[in-house]
């Protein structure tokens, strides 16, 4: 695959119209320095978040009773190698009460990508991190276990990253 | 990845019991590292990864069309419904409307798939707690919807029956008079089923009270699907967020207070009643029409056409080398799989081939509730959980 793909890719969502959303607005109250773009693709409310801010956000998100995301469906982690910011962790949220979802999407630089642990929020994280860990070397501050998950222990490198080769290292 | 058995601290009297992965009560290769005070599991911790083959990265070097194929093989109980969850983001991401006759069909097979799913289930957790004629019986219905599964695609298991915008090809004459034969034979059987084990006094001594799990525990730890509704969550995708004309169908969603490995028996249990119902329905409402969209630069040609328009014969001969160019965006799809929340999440740069394409797993994360169920029951209760949350190993390593 050639370096460079991807480029095209919306990996710096702009600020849109999105400000009469309700969920976009009462993070706006809630945390507004934090918030760094909204997007709706095909229906699905997507925020992007500076990575400071991402523990704090998630409880307020989980515990704000008209909100009550508290189903972590999904976490994962994108790699725009070789564009910045590198990496794009991203939550999917599912709240039971509303039948709503919401996408949080957090850029990390490549240099020595790290994000706080959700484990605390959502117990569920455990595993999402833990395999994140393993095939992008993200870390996840203040996970309490965090090993590989998927490979061995003495494996090398973290295969979903863009620049590790489909083949493997020969 | 392996955990060695040192990182347990040894304590006075306790014993590191390493179970798996080559046990035939883990379902697979699952290695479950116990800590035993007497026969009582004190800690647990699970090993994974056994069956790691990198799909997520092998997705990112395939044309959507060719990503079908890799999906059967995650969770090899479902075929369909994994094929169902990529399609469906596809079609999201493509923005493209299935014609309703393939939507029908669709539903009519991934409700199959449930049954199928949960027949396996219920054979092999009755037969790892000691009833083996379950599982000879469960195997022999599982067979029949197998064949009925052979008769659309030509396979058993690995079906990839679903394409972009529809399925593959229009079912073959007589197809429904077979599934028509089987939901008559069928509740018969289960009812069978029910009378082996429901009020069995070995049965309930087994499975009544033990791996609770409670609601809020549930929903936190990420347990979704029959498990969850085990403990009294009625949550079900279908209904919370219809696809493929699901909200058409009338169905309910079984729920059981207790959270226990006997509710989720029953759960399952009723959850193949209701599958039959959508069955019936989706067989007798079935739509005229096309059975996959007319998309032309998505969806290849008929061969006829092929024969006698240029158009077609360019259009097969782009879909076949280039693929299919979705727009810049990305989507998260969920269905209802027979084991929980499925979800596709697709990141498209605009080429033919994904630049992401990541599987929630719904095993992946129902597993991470076993240690919490098994913590301080029997070592003889550790069987009866493992089985009672269905996992399948292929989709938890992915």
């Amino acid at each position: 695959m050639a370096a460079g793909r991807g480029a095209e890719t919306p990996t710096d969502l702009t600020v849109t119209s999105l400000d009469a959303n309700p969920i976009v607005q009462k993070l706006r109250e809630f945390a507004p320095e934090a918030l760094l773009g909204t997007l709706d693709f095909r229906g699905e409310l997507t925020i992007s978040l500076a990575a400071a801010e991402v523990r704090r956000i998630c409880e307020f998100l989980r515990d704000a009773p008209d909100l009550s995301f508290r189903f972590l469906s999904d976490l994962t982690a994108v790699d725009h190698y070789p564009n910045e910011p590198r990496f794009k962790v991203v939550y999917h949220l599912f709240s039971i009460e509303h039948s709503r979802r919401l996408s949080l999407k957090v850029p990390l630089g490549g240099a020595d990508p790290k994000v706080d642990s959700l484990v605390s929020v959502w117990p569920a994280a455990d595993a999402f991190e833990r395999e994140v860990f393993d095939l992008f070397g993200i870390r996840f501050e203040g996970h309490p276990d965090l090993r590989r998950i998927l490979l061995p222990e003495d494996w090398e490198g973290h295969p979903l990253r863009k620049d590790y080769p489909t083949e493997g290292y020969r | 990845m392996p955990v060695t058995l040192e990182k347990i601290p040894d304590q006075e009297g306790r014993i590191v019991l390493s179970m798996g992965p080559q046990h035939p009560a883990t379902h697979g290769v699952l290695r479950l590292i116990l800590e035993l005070e007497g026969e009582t599991v004190r800690r647990a911790l699970y090993d994974i990864g056994y069956l790691h083959t990198g799909f997520e990265k092998s997705f990112e070097s395939k044309t959507y069309s060719q990503c079908i194929t890799l999906t059967d093989r995650m969770d090899y109980l479902a075929p369909l419904s994994n094929n169902l969850g990529f399609c469906l983001a596809v079609e999201k991401l493509l923005d493209l409307e299935v014609p309703p006759r393939a939507q029908w069909i669709r539903v009519l097979l991934t409700e199959l798939t449930r049954i199928q799913s949960h027949l396996v289930w219920l054979g092999s957790h009755a037969i790892d707690l000691g009833a083996m004629s379950m599982f000879l019986y469960c195997f022999r219905e599982r067979e029949d919807i197998l064949h009925l599964f052979e008769m659309v695609s030509g396979q058993r298991m690995m079906t990839s029956y679903f394409r972009v915008g529809g399925v593959a090809l229009e079912p073959p004459l007589g197809w429904l008079k077979r599934i028509e034969a089987f939901i008559r034979r069928f509740p018969e059987k289960l009812a069978e089923y029910e009378t082996l084990l429901t009020k069995n006094p070995i049965w309930l001594r087994r499975t009544v009270g033990v791996g609770k799990i409670s609601a809020a525990d549930g929903v936190a730890w990420g347990l979704s699907g029959p498990s969850l509704r085990a403990s009294g969550v009625k949550w079900d995708v279908r209904k919370s967020e219809p696809y493929s004309s699901y909200d058409k169908f009338d169905f309910d969603i079984p729920t059981r207070p207790d959270g226990d490995v006997y509710a989720r028996y029953l759960v399952r249990l009723d959850e193949m009643r209701e599958s039959l119902k959508i069955v019936r329905q989706a067989m007798e409402g079935m739509p005229a029409g096309r059975h996959i969209a007319d998309a032309p630069h998505i969806v290849l040609p008929d061969r006829e056409s092929m024969k006698t328009s240029i158009e077609a014969l360019i259009y097969h001969f782009k879909i076949v080398t280039e693929g299919f160019h979705p727009p810049v965006g990305e989507v998260y799809r969920a269905i209802e799989s027979p084991r929980g929340e499925l979800g596709y999440y697709l990141v498209s740069d605009g080429s033919p081939r994904p630049f992401r394409c990541h599987v929630r797993a719904p095993s992946f994360a129902n597993l991470q509730c076993l240690p919490k169920m098994i913590e301080g029951h029997l070592i003889a209760d550790v069987v009866a959980c493992v089985g009672s949350i269905d996992f399948i190993l292929g989709e938890v390593d992915r």
